[in-house]
């Protein structure tokens, strides 16, 4: 515990702070639980988290650059609902097992498919992506239910339910593709251009303009990924559940802009990343898990982190005004 | 219709009244129900809810923000309101439910008014906050009136004035009290000045921070008089009755033409969007569809007529970004 | 075809026409490999919208740009660099979170396999580049937590990325220090020791003359002459810019000045200013000269409420009044035409009529409702005062042109019948017809009685409409002048914080 408290790391945590409160409420709820601290509940907590978490990743670029993405729940559950639907098409019935393969790659690029649309409104019509996706929000939830004609879907290949039991060495395989997922859109964001040119979008739309950055494919590249994690997502869900209902992910959007956003993301766009955003859906997870270890009722959850999003809006506003050099406005 | 014609001039500009006049042909075609009496006087009905909030975050976004957690607010309202009703009487219970639910208005006006934090964070925290609460204080169960017959509380969900259906009266009421205070009292003016340029009406001498307050205080007491129409319909409450609805009352004021970006739009207006949405559904409904497919139709009117808007602003139909 | 006789950049009678407005009429420029070129004119002369025309971002109606002898087209500042045509922007356009050296090379990042950058490489060659302009930082640090000259450095830096034929320098000394500066023009003069065409964009004479070789001056977007630096003067420079020699031609009836309506003493705010002490009469105008950041606009500010002072004592009519908010501002008849016409002055989207009315909305009220008559009243009253031009009071101001917007401004302020006048550089970026109008009414205004303060860093306007000026220098008043004993020389050694004896 000794080099904790050597500076880089408390520099480290001034910069991060919500990784601060993840430490605090982990030490919380590792004195105050008894059953919080033990290996099995963190692979509980990472498999929980690893449904808002992928999402939350994808909608990190999207928020640097300087867009949001609202539909995410809704492609979340048309992706989970081509996942369990495919798998019992007729064309695949003599596939065994592998009749999962062209269900989980039609879901996904499903998923690709609605971010693409979003992407290419928003690049060609110039509509805020706040309108455009929200109103892609309650489009594609009618999809999810033109496709379901209002049903629950069942997975009837228990191979597929069963995956979302695997572990690889101490980690469950769902959590396992959830890192594997943080690491590559970290060294998206912070390694390669495509990467860099989002915080330029973000941060300076008119001057990656002037740069040359060609801003519409960009954003429209974010919003498939975005699309891509939000159906991964779905379809890790769904094995979890081995079933697909038609409300599956109502509200996701806004816990993943919750976590975000404590994560530290600005809703402006140009700041933020994935160490962050990592914190956030953390946050989030342990508390829900560690208040749920209580016993305190899930209400209250809701309670608290409504509290915690617009506590730290509040923080953030009080330790960065410089800018108006004291203007009374 | 007539209270729509009398807004003449300004309204025939805007293209959404060339959309739901092609609507209401087009429906009208197609099934022999839809332009009757009936049909539209429960489309009118069943949109009251809807609208009457819209009149709310119509207000609030022209000053320039957002407000996403009346959703919450409203089943916060209608399970408080119901809730109390057999505890309480109706008498009490409304101006209690009223008053709570505007403290949640002066949080939001405070937190977004005066601290300046920014609306969409503040009203998606308070969102879910309020869903809490009243998980809270329902322990999670659904309420309901026991005496649903003997209550005068009926009047506002279920009774009727002259014929028309309460909810109707208290919507276009509203909308009409609301376009004459926006469009030609000193608030309404201030509201527009200060959505528009922040900045530029400080130094015109408006007090911001109390006119952004006020509008959230407006946003709740709308939501409040939803919550009597819903409560007094349904004379029962599930603890999530009003989950959604801040996304379809929203969709319905961006398709009125109001801009997200605050200074311009019209209560009217957003009444015509509120229509334009029920009678789609309607209209749908009527010619056998799915309910959900309203919300494909929606989809593409929402995109389509911010579009158009925003393409007539900039003079080019697509956006100049590479 | 050597490149010794033959210009870096030619540009023919370039047209550009915004709707209302022709901002560039055929205008002829050039620049030669080697020399450093000066572009001149006031503000609206035109200077930024040709260069944005040389710089790709905008697009000629008419006329030819020829580069080394090359027509050429460039429809993005991408196609302008290719050229190499490179333009610094006078407003700073850098993704303040991203790395110095992210910026240098934004939208030209050095790659690797995978679409990974190319850190080594870019770093080195950023490193060189900063290195070559004697900066002191790292290339690797975050540009938001540089210094405002520094940032102006890593901007200069993305200019040498290419091989450059044309760097545009726009008011590349706005922000910096005078140690910067002569960086700065180290850089310029081994620029231009490689060959390559300074485009030097200015409104300093000092540093013109003493860098550049020729002088091209615009006057109402068109071109006006070039002279060679070593062959002229400021007085023909200036005649060429403004059209006649320095106008201090002013209504020399002996002005008649009423009680003491303003009266500032000893107020001090940390940081912005220090130690302010004047007064302003009835019937007077004041003019507070100074350069950009000498501390007027704050001063203003604070005599409307927008800022808290530290220290001092203000008295409005004899009485010592504390303003807390522009609201108790107004109330105490002390009106601002803030500096900022767009982001401060107006509501852009709505219209004349309520744009003007909007301070005493509450009050021109009939029952409860706004009294249409009474603004109709208002807003014609002051379009006829001030001869504001549009074709009804519906028209959003946002269409208006500069001059007619800042009329609609000054109108709203005089509605409120104030007892002293601020107005914050009233003529910037507005078309000299109505910049003489503007002064013109400042007269008239004074002239009724009211109390006036001027605040503008043009020499000329200051020297035009007031009975006596301010100088500041660095949040202090320099010196006081009265406009007789006045000189251009002495207001000049003020406002750069040189302090000469005053006359007994």
């Amino acid at each position: 515990m000794r080099h904790l408290f050597q500076n880089p790391v408390l520099r480290w945590l001034m910069r991060n702070p919500i990784w601060g409160f993840v430490l605090i409420v982990f030490i919380f709820f590792s004195l105050s639980s008894d059953h919080f601290f033990d290996a099995r509940n963190f692979q509980n907590i990472l498999v929980q988290t690893s449904t808002i978490g992928l999402i939350a990743l994808g909608m990190t670029l999207v928020m640097i650059n300087g867009n949001i993405d609202l539909s995410v729940g809704a492609t979340l559950a048309l992706a989970a609902a081509f996942a369990v639907d495919v798998q019992s098409w007729a064309m695949f019935a003599t596939w065994g097992n592998w009749q999962i393969l062209p269900a989980v790659c039609l879901a996904l690029l499903v998923g690709i498919a609605m971010g693409a649309i979003n992407g290419f409104i928003v690049w060609k019509t110039g509509v805020d992506a706040f309108i455009v996706t929200l109103g892609a929000m309650l489009g594609i939830r009618g999809l999810v239910f033109v496709y379901t004609g209002e049903q629950s879907f069942y997975a009837m290949n228990f191979a597929y339910s069963d995956f979302s039991a695997f572990s690889v060495g101490p980690l469950p395989v769902l959590a396992l593709i959830f890192l594997l997922c943080v690491l590559a859109v970290h060294w998206l964001l912070s390694r390669t251009v495509h990467g860099r040119n989002t915080y330029a979008v973000g941060g300076n739309r008119e001057a990656a303009v002037n740069a040359g950055i060609r801003v519409g494919p960009h954003m429209m590249i974010n919003f498939m990924i975005i699309g891509f994690l939000a159906a991964l997502s779905g379809v890790l869900l769904s094995t979890q559940m081995g079933a697909a209902t038609p409300n599956l992910g109502r509200d996701y959007e806004l816990w993943v802009i919750t976590a975000v956003v404590l994560g530290g993301t600005k809703l402006t766009g140009g700041k933020g990343d994935i160490i962050g955003t990592l914190g956030g859906v953390l946050a989030i997870g342990i508390l829900r898990n560690g208040m749920n270890l209580m016993q305190v009722p899930a209400f209250y959850v809701y309670v608290i982190l409504g509290s915690i999003l617009i506590a730290v809006l509040f923080l953030d506003k009080r330790f960065n005004t410089s800018t108006d050099g004291g203007l009374r406005l | 219709m007539t209270r729509l014609k009398a807004g003449g001039p300004a309204i025939a500009k805007q293209g959404i009244l060339v959309a739901f006049i092609v609507f209401m042909i087009a429906f009208s075609l197609m099934s022999d129900r839809f332009l009757s009496a009936d049909n539209i006087m429960s489309v009118f009905r069943q949109s009251a809810i809807i609208g009457v909030m819209a009149i709310g975050v119509t207000i609030v976004v022209i000053g320039g923000n957002l407000d996403l957690s009346v959703g919450s607010m409203l089943s916060f309202a209608t399970v408080l309101v119901v809730d109390l009703h057999d505890k309480i009487g109706p008498e009490l219970a409304i101006p209690v439910m009223v008053l709570a639910t505007l403290c949640l208005g002066a949080i939001n006006g405070f937190l977004i008014g005066i601290l300046r934090l920014n609306s969409l964070i503040v009203t998606l925290g308070m969102l879910s906050a309020i869903q809490g609460l009243v998980l809270i204080y329902s322990g999670g169960q659904n309420v309901d009136i026991v005496d649903q017959r003997g209550t005068w509380f009926a009047i506002f969900g279920r009774g009727a004035v002259f014929g028309i259906a309460t909810p109707i009266i208290i919507f276009g009421a509203l909308a009409l009290i609301f376009h004459v205070i926006m469009t030609t009292m000193p608030f309404g003016r201030r509201v527009h000045a200060v959505g528009g340029n922040p900045t530029a009406s400080v130094f015109s001498g408006i007090p911001r921070s109390r006119v952004v307050f006020m509008t959230y205080l407006i946003s709740a007491l709308c939501v409040a008089i939803a919550a009597i129409i819903l409560g007094s319909r349904v004379m029962g409450s599930q603890n999530n009755v009003g989950q959604g609805y801040e996304l379809q009352v929203l969709a319905a004021v961006i398709l009125g033409g109001t801009s997200l970006l605050g200074g311009s739009g019209s209560i009217l207006r957003t009444v015509l969007g509120v229509l334009m949405l029920a009678f789609i559904q309607n209209g749908l409904i009527l010619m056998g569809q799915p309910y959900y497919t309203q919300w494909l139709v929606t989809w593409a009117v929402i995109i389509v007529a911010v579009w158009l808007d925003v393409a007539a602003k900039r003079g080019r139909l697509f956006s100049p970004i590479a | 075809m050597s490149d010794a006789q033959q210009p870096a950049l030619r540009l023919q009678g370039i047209v550009k026409t915004f709707p209302g407005v022709r901002a560039l009429d055929g205008v002829d420029f050039e620049v030669m490999p080697g020399e450093v070129h000066a572009l001149l004119g006031e503000n609206g002369a035109g200077k930024s919208t040709l260069m944005k025309v040389l710089a790709g971002m905008y697009q000629p109606d008419d006329g030819k740009i020829i580069i080394a002898g090359r027509p050429v087209r460039m429809t993005t500042p991408i196609e302008a660099k290719a050229e190499g045509v490179v333009l610094i922007h006078q407003e700073l356009s850098l993704v303040p979170e991203m790395s110095a050296a992210e910026n240098i090379y934004l939208g030209e990042l050095p790659r690797r396999s995978f679409g990974r950058v190319d850190w080594k490489t870019l770093e080195e060659r950023s490193n060189t580049i900063l290195k070559r302009l004697k900066c002191s930082f790292r290339s690797e640090v975050t540009v938001a937590n540089l210094s405002i000259a520094n940032q102006q450095m890593v901007e200069i830096a993305r200019a040498l990325t290419v091989d450059a034929r044309v760097v545009v320098f726009d008011e590349p000394t706005a922000s910096l220090t005078d140690a910067e500066k002569v960086v700065l023009f180290d850089i310029i003069n081994d620029l231009k020791a490689q060959g390559v065409g300074i485009v030097y964009i200015s409104h300093r004479m000092d540093e013109i003359f003493t860098l550049s070789d020729r002088i091209t001056v615009l006057r109402d977007g068109a071109y006006r002459g070039t002279l060679t630096t070593a062959h002229t003067n400021e007085d023909e420079v200036t005649r060429l810019m403004i059209g006649r020699s320095l106008d201090l031609s002013r209504d020399e009836a002996a002005p008649t000045f009423g009680k003491t309506m303003l009266e500032v003493r000893n107020m001090g705010c940390p940081g912005l200013y220090k130690d302010i002490s004047f007064s302003v009469r009835e019937g007077e105008v004041v003019g507070f000269y100074g350069l950009v950041g000498a501390g007027r606009t704050e001063i203003a500010e604070t005599l409307f409420g927008l800022r808290k002072p530290a220290s001092g004592e203000i008295r409005v009519d004899g009485e010592p009044v504390e303003i807390a908010s522009p609201r108790d501002a107004i109330a105490l008849g002390i009106s601002l035409v803030p500096e900022n016409r767009k982001e401060q002055g107006l509501v852009l989207q709505m219209n004349c009529r309520d744009n003007m009315t909007l301070p005493q909305v509450q009050d021109l009220t009939a029952g409860p409702f706004v009294s249409q008559g009474a603004e109709l009243a208002i807003f014609d009253q002051y379009r006829d005062r001030l001869a504001i031009k549009t074709p009804s009071w519906k028209q959003p101001v946002g269409v208006l042109s500069g001059g007619n917007q800042q009329k609609i401004v000054i109108g709203k302020w005089l509605s409120m019948q104030p007892r002293v006048l601020i107005v914050d550089e009233p003529t910037r970026g507005i078309d000299v017809g109505s910049k003489s109008e503007i002064h013109q009414l400042l007269r008239e205004l004074a002239g009724q009685g009211y109390a006036v303060i001027v605040i503008s860093s043009e020499m000329p306007e200051v020297l035009r409409v007031s009975d006596r000026i301010v100088a500041m220098y660095h949040g202090r008043i320099m010196r006081e002048f009265g406009i007789h004993e006045v000189t251009e020389d002495s207001l000049v050694q003020a406002i750069s914080g040189i302090r000469v004896d005053e006359p007994a």
